[in-house]
This record gives structure tokens, sequence and C-alpha cells, in this order.
């Protein structure tokens, strides 16, 4: 069953942006094509359909951004593009390669081109930085010299030469994920997996690494796939986003697009956590459900790219000819364009004004009720 | 004592030594492979092979749960094939071997799961062969464990090369039953007991010393 298929048949909605012209100079470096992905039952538990039916495309020398709750099958889709696994139905192409054919010396030489880091770092305990970081070079068969050479030059690239004879235990969580990222970008790569690679770390630390990647995407044209369950990271550094859930794309497109206007629930939950709760507590405490004599009538205005945020109370007071009063906001920048809502008070017997006001101007409104 | 004694016990002491190091030696030669193979060829892991897994897994614990007194005297004929002779220090080395190679099989097997699956996984996606994993993840990461299961080996073949006197074998444990206990000599059941003593503690302290500068997991500065 294809995707066309599971639209017509009323199946989950899959609200599907590709369609659009890609942008000028990119093109497909993972290419997922129907991928279904189950684990038989065992000892009980019974079988899990990880991914179900999925279509889809990394343009290369891009940062996407892989989006889901745990188990919605972000872990099966990265380990069936370096190889891990294989999927059960369909095909996974890695730069035009059909990797979950290959298999033995193939698929291993295939894996060097697919670097990988990973949330617990998977630092080897008994050797230090360096030696890390020269394993997948060993593991290559690179001779002694080459791989000094270019321990060098990765230790340079991540900013921690200084650490080169330091164990990974003397190291803090910052510097084991440079030194993993070090490591997958070893054997040069053109594909940098990034398993939930900063939920490990503190803001701070992962404003750095996050920093490290997008250098790296940009300098070394690394083509990255971030999975992850955190809007920040996707918000901060990727340009595409696939949304995933229950192990199926549900939304996807480019970031600014997609958590401009989210239409799929998961999406709209996953703008929520970034944005918090638009209402503040103890507004919401205070909200009626009929008109309060004198008081006023409380509408959410949602705050979508196109609508200039500054504006819209100015111009929603105008038209009413009266007050507006500012409750709550909360806006946030996503890929260069506004994203949030604000929470204003109007005269109560206006609601139903401003609401027509505001639908006019293609600004989506809520009437959530009353205050005193 | 007198220097008869003491010489009784310096030539005893050797006879231990030289059982112990080497059925060590031998055993670890052969059970680290097999503790290997144990730890990484269930189903869906390295070197996956269930069947072979379920035979030698069953060989090992049918010669783990043979007392050792029974086991020597059960394989006298094997030993006569192996040393020539199934009396003497020498040939207890054989029996000695075979209670230690199952057993170090296991602890090496303990050792090796105690390895986070996510470092082979990790190595497998740099696209390393099993045998890489095996080399260059599992082993070097597990040294500190394996070298404490071999201190915790070499002392129970102490206890194990008492036993061997049975068959002639000498060595401390036989020289306390005969001149200790069956002479009625306390004083050199007592200089037995102390001699192996200082043995397990030298032993010990080296092996614990020695996995204590192997383990780089723990270390903070």
């Amino acid at each position: 069953m294809n995707a066309h298929q599971a639209v017509t048949q009323g199946e989950p909605v899959v609200v599907d942006r590709a369609g659009k012209p890609k942008l000028p100079g990119t093109d497909v470096m993972v290419r997922f094509a129907g991928v279904t992905k189950t684990y038989p039952h065992r000892r009980g538990k019974p079988g899990v359909e990880a991914l179900c039916d999925v279509d889809l495309e990394i343009g290369r020398g891009a940062i996407t951004g892989i989006i889901g709750r745990s188990g919605a099958g972000k872990s099966s889709l990265v380990r069936l593009i370096n190889g891990l696994e294989k999927p059960s139905g369909g095909r996974v192409v890695v730069d035009g390669r059909e990797i979950s054919r290959l298999t033995g010396a193939d698929l291993r030489l295939a894996q060097r081109s697919i670097g990988m880091i990973f949330q617990h770092f998977n630092l080897l305990s008994s050797r230090t930085a360096a030696q890390n970081i020269a394993l997948p070079l060993e593991i290559a068969g690179w001779s002694r010299t080459d791989i000094a050479r270019r321990v060098g030059q990765l230790l340079a690239l991540v900013d921690i030469a200084d650490k080169r004879d330091r164990y990974p235990s003397e190291l803090s969580g910052g510097q084991k994920q440079r030194v993993g990222i070090a490591r997958a970008l070893a054997t040069r790569p053109d594909v940098l997996l990034s398993d939930e690679a900063t939920s490990a770390l503190d803001p701070q630390t992962t404003r750095s690494i996050l920093d490290l990647l997008s250098t790296i995407n940009r300098e070394l044209g690394v083509t990255i796939v971030l999975i992850t369950h955190e809007m920040s990271v996707v918000r901060q550094l990727a340009r595409d986003v696939v949304v995933i859930d229950a192990g199926r794309i549900v939304e996807r497109g480019e970031v600014a697009d997609i958590f401009t206007a989210p239409k799929h629930p998961t999406t709209q939950a996953f703008l929520g956590e970034v944005l918090g709760e638009a209402v503040p507590l103890s507004l919401a405490n205070r909200l009626q459900p009929a008109p309060v004599a004198g008081g006023q009538a409380v509408l959410r205005v949602a705050v979508r790219g196109a609508v200039a945020a500054d504006t819209v109370v100015a111009r929603l007071s105008r038209a009413l000819d009266a007050d507006v009063a500012l409750l709550a906001a909360r806006i946030d920048e996503i890929g260069g364009r506004h994203v949030g809502s604000l929470i204003v008070g109007v005269p109560a017997a206006r609601a139903e004004q401003a609401l027509a006001q505001l639908a006019q101007s293609r600004i989506e409104g809520e009437h959530l009720g009353y205050v005193a | 004592m007198s220097r008869d004694l003491i010489n009784l016990i310096v030539e005893a002491t050797w006879q231990s030594l030289y059982m112990v190091s080497l059925s060590a030696l031998l055993g670890t030669f052969l059970g680290a492979p097999l503790g290997i193979f144990l730890a990484t060829s269930r189903k869906g892991e390295l070197f996956a092979a269930p069947f072979a897994n379920l035979i030698l897994g069953t060989i090992v614990n049918a010669t783990r749960s043979t007392p050792f007194i029974i086991l020597v005297v059960a394989i006298i004929p094997f030993t006569r094939l192996v040393a020539g002779t199934s009396i003497g220090s020498s040939a207890a080395i054989v029996p000695l071997t075979v209670a230690a190679t199952p057993f170090i099989a296991r602890l090496v097997e303990a050792a090796i799961r105690e390895i986070d699956g996510g470092l082979v996984e990790t190595a497998a996606s740099f696209g390393a062969t099993p045998l890489q994993i095996v080399i260059k993840v599992l082993i070097p990461e597990a040294l500190p464990g394996l070298v404490l299961a071999l201190t915790l080996a070499v002392v129970s073949l102490l206890g194990y090369s008492a036993m061997v006197g049975a068959v002639g074998g000498g060595g401390l444990g036989d020289l306390g039953i005969r001149y200790g206990y069956q002479r009625f000599m306390p004083e050199m059941m007592l200089a037995v007991v102390v001699v192996l003593i200082a043995l397990v503690q030298a032993v010990q302290t080296l092996g614990d010393h020695l996995a204590r500068r192997l383990n780089r997991r723990l270390r903070h500065r």
C-alpha cells in the first residue's frame, strides 16, 4: 500500500507538502520508499509495527530534523539509514546506494560514509579522546601516520585539541559529544546521523554543540539528519522537518512553514512545548462562560508568520473604536517568522465584532470566555 | 621446625605454584575464547549461533557442577592420554585445566556481558566486522573485569590444587593432609595454611591493583 492509497482510504491524515518545488541545487541524499519495519513478537511481547509505509526524501547538504515522541519510530528510522537494521518492506537508498539490500563487506564499506553521534556519546572508556576518534579509522584500515594526521585535524575541528590524551571519564558531557562528533566525521562521511545527541546536555552546552553541527554542515557540506524529541533543537538548526507519530510521517516541509501553520495535533503539541501555555494560569482560573457586567471578553489571537504581531492590537482597537487590553502574549521566532499567540481583552459586548474583524483580516481568533 | 620440614614446605609451594600457574594459563587460553563465544553467540548477537551456544553452555555447566575430586578421578584415562601418566604434578595439571576452563569461560562471559551494547552498535555503525568489535571494543573495555575474573580463577585453582594430592599431585594441600592431619603435626598444618593465605593475599592484591590501573571508567581528577 502506498501513501496515496493511505490517504484515499481515509487513514491517518498525511499533510504532505513535498509536492512543492525543491530548492535549486539540492538533490536527494537519503530516500525511503514505502518502508515498513515490524519487529516480531518475542517472549510474550506482541509484535510492533515501528514504521508503516514511510516515504521520505532528505536533501543533500541540508539539515533535516526528524521529530517525534519516544516510540514514534525515530530510532528505527535512523537504524535503517545506517544499515544496522533491514526494513521489513520497501527500500532505503543512501547516496544512490540501496543500503537496505547491502550485506557483509559492501554494507560495511557503505557504513563508513555514514557517521553517527549518540545521546550517551558511546565512547570507549578504555581509550583517550584521540584514540576514540581513531577507532573508525583503525576499523577502516588506515595507516598509523594517516590516522595521526587525521585525528589531529579532527581534534582541531571540534576544538578540543587540548583534551586529546584525556579519557572520557575526565571529560564533560559537551566535550564527550565533541569527541563523538569528531569520531563520526573521521572517515569523511557524506551523512551525519544525530540520535538525540543533545538530549543529555544542558541548554548552554546544547547550544554550542548545535552551533558546531551547523558549522560542520556549512563548511564540510555534510548532510545532517537530526533525530530528536526536542522542538527547540529542530528550530535552532534544521531547515526541513519531518514529524512522525506512531510510525507514520504526519507532516513535513520546511521548518518555517510547518511550525507557522501546524496541521497535525502532534505538530501542534510540539509547537506548544516551545511556546508554552498561551493562557496564564491566573487568567485561566478567572475565565467565565457568561459575560460579566462591565467586564471583558477574552480572545486568543493567533500570530502566524504573515501577521504583524506588533500592529494587530492597534488595528483591532481602531476597528472596534474601543480599548483593547493585552492580557498575555507569547511570541517566538521560528525560521525567521513570528509564531505565537496574543491574549486580548475587548469590551464584553464587542466580542463577536472583534472576531469578525479578525476573520476579515485572515487572522485566526478564538473566544475563550469572559472576565470581570 | 626442622630444616627437612621447611624444605618440604618450600618444595610443596613450588609444586602448587607450578600446577596453578600452568593450569591457569592453559585454562585462560581455552576458557577466554569460549567465554567470548558464549557471550556473543546468543540469538541476534555478533556471532549468533544459538544452537552451539546451547550445547557449549550445557557442557560448561556439566563440568562446573561435577565436584572437582570426582572430576580428577573420572578423567584419569584422559589424563593418561594427554600427560602420559596419571600421577604427579604435571599430570595434575590436566584435571586442573579441565576444571579451570569452564570456570574461566563463565567469568569471561560475565565480564564481556557487562559491556554496554551501545558500544557494540556504535562500532557496527562504523562498519566494524564482528571480529574487530571483539578485539577493539569488547576485550579492551572488559579488561579490568577480565583481570579480576582471572584473579578469582587463580585463587580458586589454589583451592582445587589442594585436592590433587589424591592422585599424587603433591603441593601444599597434599602436604597439609599427609603431615598435618595424618601424622598429627599441627605446626605443619598451620605452616601450610599460612603459606596459602599469603599466596592468596598476594594474588588478590596484584589482581586488584592491576584492575584498578586498567580501569578508566571511574577515574576522576
